[in-house]
């Protein structure tokens, strides 16, 4: 009884000193960056306020609605294609560097290397480098969004590959198929949904990441967003964000139907 | 005949049918496969309509290998020397420490409101509607809302980052309180304890390893965050100075330099990451 | 005939998980092979296809040795002898019958099996035996809809159109529930009797052993230490095989 009662009293501590070092820790953050909490709290009303005065769509701003639409749509495209090609990129690559259907431990380090190294560098490096040598294009943008993407999708597909396909990768083996019957009669029928899945969140997400691609390399969404922002023509960029908010939301219920179908 | 070995098993005394199908055409298989093939498509169209803004190729990735040669075999701290650099590290850091536990604090409070095993409809359907919409506008664009009623500064960069933070971290904690057995929430339920006693006693204890897991994702995402508003945004750290040096300066010896620190912070948090999931789901 | 001498295979060093194994099952034999958890007991089945390599010793089917044999060589032996697993490895996501023609990958040219391109005898096959498994209804079903016995029935139908000489059983039994288990291990028996095969498997349950089995294999830290008929087996050995291990460690 006692020593369970010393587990209790020693729990408590414990999470007392978690909820302490995290409080400290914001209050700390607080202090170093000079971040007023009250007038932080007050400032979102005001924020919401002001978006309500200024953002609100006039008369005017719905000639700019066909403007919006066709760099909005070129963003969508953009987006759905760097992953479709980051995608195809990043199946070859997982299936050479899984655990499950590797080559070998050498090759599996390295593709987790790689993986990780695309994956960490900030997209605003990638778009800054790519926009220095590729100008201000879309195909800049296309660059950026599939090296940040080729990071994330290969480490999901291995790990999806992983988890779903090394039971029924290893009957087949033991069948005596050989390792690219195995591949397409087992490993991918096995983990098609989930990358489908996996697919379509990485459009979503990278619909949303190229308005801040397209603000920093002058493309898209984000730089008609960027335009029209910087030179307080706010009914519009209100228009603007109206539309992005319509298109993400769309896209994201058009992915669950999806999977619910598929999965 | 289908063997060719001496030891045969019986041959199948069915009548031979005609065909014998191996699977039905199902909704699920049109449906992976339409998804498939629209996307190739769309893929195709784009990138032969793709706005290349008549770029020379060869040269462009000449330029680009040269770039990448002076960002990654000779960084250097630039112009704003390694003190300056570090300090911006930290706030971006300190930034997205910050807009993670305020995502927490809030992002659980409105998941516990939010899940349907929990609260009436109309309370979680509201919640969830707002959540998809604040989640639906890019971090960026919150952020660059805020620099208007805050001014330019961190104090912007926190308030529009901490907006997606909630809406995303309550959608994830959400889902993992969905998954809650239903039973570990009726025993408490006939004790009669009340609606937070529960949440405190039962459901965060449950969903505490998924908590963990997501809370550090999100703060991955939102150092990302940081660095990205810092350069669009002009919120300051690590990222407005990669953003100079990238865009102003041209100096790539010194976007190196950032990008190695920065990819160094992720190992280590993706490190942190990895040891307490570990810690919590060995427990 | 299936001859296994001196195997021996070791993780770590001076860890061996098998030292010295040596048994022999003639055709139309149920072995059962049992002993405590850790014992060495996957270890065997697995080297037995070389799903795991293992460090010394001779497998012998039908007189050739499997354990010389390179990459090619290997799965013509593989395709000779079926496996069943305890979590039935099936692609849950594709229909009963494919995964039944799974088995015959290893008969088929590499862009043949990669494209699914089955004959009509295949086929026909695959049904027949669906039939005998007592799945014909079920052929157009994907597997994630079937029971746990039902998945079981599948995965052996998938090691018999392999044609095997050998089926080997990881713990065919260990997650299903009793009904489910009498079933399956009676269609081995029954399968053992009717193909003449060599079946070997990995059991937990003492009773079943006994009630299926012709042969029983008993393992012990991964030495054998019996290897006799099914009736032979008796309390005294049982002791040997399990308490004394577990009295050795509470000391």
């Amino acid at each position: 009884m006692q020593s369970s009662a010393k587990y209790l009293t020693r729990k408590g501590w414990y999470q007392t000193a978690i909820i302490a070092i995290i409080g400290g820790t914001y209050i700390l953050g607080s202090w170093v960056l000079n971040f007023d909490n009250l007038s932080g709290l007050m400032a979102v009303p005001r924020a919401f306020g002001w978006l309500g005065i200024n953002f609100q769509p006039t008369a005017k701003s719905v000639e700019y609605l066909p403007k919006i639409w066709q760099k909005l749509m070129q963003t969508v495209l953009l987006a759905i294609s760097s992953t479709v090609v980051a995608a195809i990129i990043s199946i070859f690559v997982a299936l050479i560097g899984s655990k499950v259907t590797g080559i070998n431990g050498f090759v599996q380090l390295i593709v987790r290397g790689i993986a990780s190294f695309f994956r960490n560098i900030p997209l605003v490096a990638w778009s800054m480098i790519l926009l220095f040598s590729f100008k201000q294009s879309d195909f800049t943008g296309f660059l950026a969004l599939l090296l940040m993407s080729i990071g994330f999708l290969i480490r999901a597909f291995m790990e999806i590959i992983e988890d779903e396909a090394s039971e029924t990768m290893l009957a087949l083996k033991a069948t005596g198929a050989s390792y690219f019957q195995v591949i397409f009669q087992a490993v991918l029928p096995q983990i098609l949904p989930s990358v489908l899945s996996w697919i379509l969140y990485m459009i979503e997400n990278n619909v949303r990441d190229a308005t801040l691609v397209g603000i920093l390399t002058g493309t898209g969404i984000g730089f008609i967003f960027d335009l029209y922002y910087k030179s307080f023509r706010f009914d519009a960029a209100g228009m603007t964000v109206l539309s992005i908010i319509i298109v993400v939301i769309g896209l994201e219920l058009i992915s669950n139907q999806i999977r619910k179908v598929i999965l | 005949m289908i063997d060719s070995e001496d030891r045969v098993i019986k041959k199948p005394q069915l009548p031979s049918s005609p065909n014998i199908k191996l699977h039905e055409t199902s909704l699920s298989r049109v449906m992976i496969l339409l998804v498939f093939v629209s996307l190739l498509l769309i893929t195709g169209f784009t990138l032969t309509h793709l706005d290349t803004a008549n770029v020379q190729l060869n040269a462009a990735v000449k330029e680009l290998t040269s770039t990448l040669h002076q960002m990654f075999l000779q960084p250097s701290t630039g112009s704003d020397g390694l003190g300056e650099l570090l300090q911006g590290l930290g706030m971006s850091l300190l930034i997205s420490i910050m807009t993670t536990i305020i995502g927490a604090v809030f992002g659980f409070f409105f998941a516990v409101l939010a899940s349907k095993n929990l609260t009436n409809v109309y309370l979680g359907t509201i919640i969830r509607v707002v959540m998809a919409v604040v989640r639906a506008i890019p971090t960026i664009i919150w952020a660059l809302i805020f620099s208007i009623v805050c001014g330019l500064g961190s104090t912007a960069a926190i308030l529009g980052l901490s907006f997606h933070s909630v809406a995303y971290l309550t959608k994830a904690y959400s889902e993992s309180i969905e998954g809650i057995d239903k039973s570990t929430i009726e025993s408490l339920e006939v004790t009669g304890s009340k609606f937070w006693v529960i949440v405190f006693q039962a459901i965060w204890p449950t969903i505490m390893a998924s908590f963990v897991s997501w809370t550090f994702i999100r703060l991955e995402i939102n150092f990302a965050n940081a660095i990205a508003v810092g350069a669009a945004a002009g919120a300051g750290g690590i990222g407005y100075q990669l953003f100079v040096a990238s865009g102003m300066s041209f100096d790539f010896h010194e976007v190196g330099f950032i990008v190695y620190l920065i990819i160094l912070v992720t190992f280590l948090l993706e490190f942190i990451a990895v040891k307490i999931r570990h810690f919590y789901l060995d427990r | 005939m299936l001859e296994v001498k001196n195997l021996d295979k070791s993780y770590q060093k001076d860890h061996p998980a098998l030292t010295n194994i040596s048994f022999s099952v003639k055709p139309g034999t149920f072995v059962a092979i049992i002993g405590p958890s850790g014992a060495g007991k996957t270890t065997i089945l697995r080297s037995l296809n070389q799903l795991i390599k293992d460090d010394n010793g001779e497998i012998l089917l039908d007189g050739s040795n499997i354990r010389s044999a390179n990459k090619a060589q290997l799965r013509k032996y593989r395709r000779q002898i079926g496996m069943v697993f305890q979590n039935y490895n099936l692609v849950e996501r594709l229909t009963v019958i494919e995964n039944v023609l799974h088995g015959r990958l290893g008969y088929k040219s590499t862009l043949a099996g990669v494209f699914g391109r089955y004959t009509q005898a295949e086929k026909e096959e695959a049904m027949s035996l669906l039939k005998k498994v007592g799945l014909e209804d079920f052929a157009l079903q994907r597997c994630s809809e079937l029971s746990g016995g039902q998945k079981q029935r599948v995965g052996i139908a998938r090691s018999l159109i392999q044609h095997p000489k050998v089926i080997l059983c990881d713990e065919p039994i260990a997650s299903l529930d009793p009904a489910s288990a009498q079933t399956v291990m009676q269609l081995l028996k029954d399968l053992t009797e009717e193909y003449n095969l060599i079946c070997v498997a990995n059991l937990h349950q003492i009773n079943m052993a006994k009630k299926y089995a012709d042969q029983i294999i008993g393992i012990r830290k991964g030495q054998l230490v019996f290897d006799e008929a099914a009736d032979l087996l008796s309390e005294d050995i049982l002791r040997t095989l399990y308490d004394q291990d577990i009295t050795k460690e509470l000391e």
